[in-house]
């Protein structure tokens, strides 16, 4: 940080390319359009309603997995349906993160027991949040995007160390 | 014009009727009829879904295309099957209604209802008058809720934007009452076999009443801010029509059904739980298309309205479950139980072979007719309205794939 010198403010801030990026990149998570059961009302619509509006905070949808950051897993993931998953994700331009909404989307929920459910979305693709619940509250679903902000902010934090004492 | 698929047809150009498999991409795929009006016409195969924002949930559309028009439309379901109906089979009576809030998600009281209903009427339980009143209580709130769901999507897919905003500022109110009866948003567990979970909290009806009086001026309020939008009448005038006889013939329900001019509503015409003392009109459409099916679900939200007062004005003292045992073992026989959901006749056909797990128990989703109406009104519309008409019809998947 530096002083301005005609308005006595904190102005000009110097700070590494990869930290700026990171700073512009949690606070502008975009999910993904993607619901796929209950919890899609809760996280997705609820979450763009009036009430919580996750927009405060950055965090909108986008209706392509091409334009998204975050994708969010709201809903029981079928053996049908897991290749779809799949496919989107791939699909997400790096970097790229994945909250799993609910308990289907962490372990199979109240579902696990049918052979056709997959057991957690971890097991289809690398998941950073886990949100549990069944569904999850809105608040639950804002306080799992900070843990993922907080992330986004430690994983440079730790690259650039790891940097520093390699040197 | 000429039906391309019949030019198709005639030049063998398609498999014939029946051999298509569910799967496969619809016949026609890449296929010219070469020759015909000195035109060379290909269809295109559009794929919809499953991942798209305007399917409600994870629908897939395969669609053929004849340049703008649709040639015929194939649902492919099944991205959200998660055994209900097998897992019911393995959960005590009193369980099936945690299963059946998360099969039609967005009204989870009317399934709960349901079930409950089904198993009261095969143990024949007396139900105290209070908790029919409690129960018609919660749907009908449940009800507004779930139509505010649509009415704010259905405004998404024909482009508008506001009145998603006000129906989900309202919805959360409604979220904050139901919560406050049912401690929980959405995945409610609130009526059980034998009455439901807890009487009104205190100052609750004070809360809803206020609801109430503020919802009266709002629903014009949100008709006025989408209906009243010449650009949504244009779109939706005309458009999906569904004739009588094509509903009955599907075997729709509900305000897809009522729409289409048959004023059949399970609430009128087999009352159940405290239906019998409500007054209240059936709104009924005339010509089937998605302007009467919106302007149905509309008039159904202020009926509702009006029965949630009523409900509170003739609130009867008393209990609010009957004395069930802990485990219910109902005796053998088979029952079959409906209500009016949000998105028709929500049916639960029970059989039971003694023990405490049902033996069937087979859930009649009202969404799954609709879906297959739509395979039936898609062809001839444009590829720009069948977001649209899938939105008119207010189709729940986790319903239809269970």
């Amino acid at each position: 940080m530096a002083i301005d010198r005609f308005t006595g403010e904190h102005s000009i801030a110097f700070i590494r390319v990869e930290q700026l990026f990171d700073l512009a990149r949690r606070n502008s998570l975009w999910y993904m359009a993607f619901g796929i059961a209950c919890c899609a009302i809760e996280g997705l619509m609820s979450a763009s309603g009036p009430r919580f509006d996750f927009d405060r905070m950055g965090v909108f949808f986008r209706a392509s997995p091409r334009q998204a950051d975050v994708m969010i897993v709201a809903g029981t993931v079928n053996k049908k349906m897991a290749e779809t998953v799949k496919t989107l994700y791939d699909q997400m331009p790096e970097p790229k993160w994945v909250v799993a909404m609910g308990a289907c989307a962490c372990t199979g929920g109240p579902f696990r027991e049918y052979p056709n459910v997959v057991l957690g979305v971890d097991q289809i693709v690398p998941v950073d949040v886990y949100i549990p619940g069944c569904p999850p509250r809105p608040e639950s679903v804002q306080y799992g995007f900070m843990q993922l902000q907080d992330k986004i902010k430690k994983q440079t934090e730790d690259r650039l160390a790891a940097r520093r004492d390699s040197h | 014009m000429t039906d391309a698929r019949d030019i198709a047809t005639e030049a063998g150009m398609l498999a014939p009727e029946g051999t298509h498999h569910p799967g496969l991409p619809p016949a026609g795929i890449r296929r010219a009829p070469e020759g015909v009006d000195g035109l060379t016409t290909e269809h295109l195969i559009i794929n919809m879904g499953p991942q798209h924002p305007s399917t409600h949930g994870v629908l897939r559309m395969i669609v053929e295309m004849d340049g703008e028009e649709i040639v015929s439309a194939e649902a492919s379901i099944g991205y959200l099957h998660r055994g209900i109906e097998k897992l019911a089979e393995h959960r005590q009576y009193n369980a099936l209604g945690t299963l059946m809030d998360r099969g039609d998600y967005v009204s989870g009281i009317h399934g709960e209802l349901a079930s409950a209903l089904a198993v009261e009427k095969l143990m024949e339980i007396a139900i105290p008058a209070k908790a029919d009143y409690l129960r018609v209580l919660l749907s009908e709130i449940n009800r507004i809720a779930s139509h505010l769901v649509w009415f704010g999507t259905f405004g998404l897919d024909t482009g508008a934007m506001g009145q998603f905003l006000y129906a989900m500022r309202d919805r959360e109110n409604l979220v904050d009452i139901l919560e406050g009866i049912t401690g929980a948003r959405m995945m409610f567990n609130y009526v059980r076999p034998g009455g439901v979970l807890a009487d009104l909290p205190a100052g609750m009806a004070a809360k809803i009443l206020e609801f109430c009086s503020g919802f009266d001026k709002y629903i014009e309020e949100h008709h006025d801010l989408l209906g009243g939008n010449e650009i949504f009448q244009h779109r939706v005038k005309g458009i999906g029509a569904i004739d009588r006889d094509t509903a009955l013939a599907f075997g729709l329900s509900g305000a897809n059904l009522r729409g289409s001019g048959v004023a059949f509503d399970v609430r009128r015409e087999r009352p159940y739980a405290a239906y019998g003392e409500m007054e209240f009109d059936v709104p009924v459409g005339s010509t089937g298309d998605s302007w009467d099916r919106y302007m149905v679900r509309m008039e159904e939200m202020r009926q509702s309205n009006r029965m949630i007062r009523q409900c509170l004005e003739g609130m009867p003292e008393g209990d609010f479950t009957a004395k069930v045992p802990r485990v219910l073992r109902p005796p053998e026989g088979e029952v079959y139980a409906a209500v009016e959901s949000s998105r028709g006749e929500t049916g639960i056909h029970l059989v039971s072979q003694g023990g405490d797990t049902p033996y069937r128990f087979h859930y009649k989703a009202p969404s799954l007719y609709a879906l297959q109406a739509l395979e039936e009104i898609l062809p001839g519309h444009l590829l720009a309205d069948v977001v649209m008409i899938i939105g008119s019809t207010d189709i729940m998947l986790g319903e239809i794939d269970r």
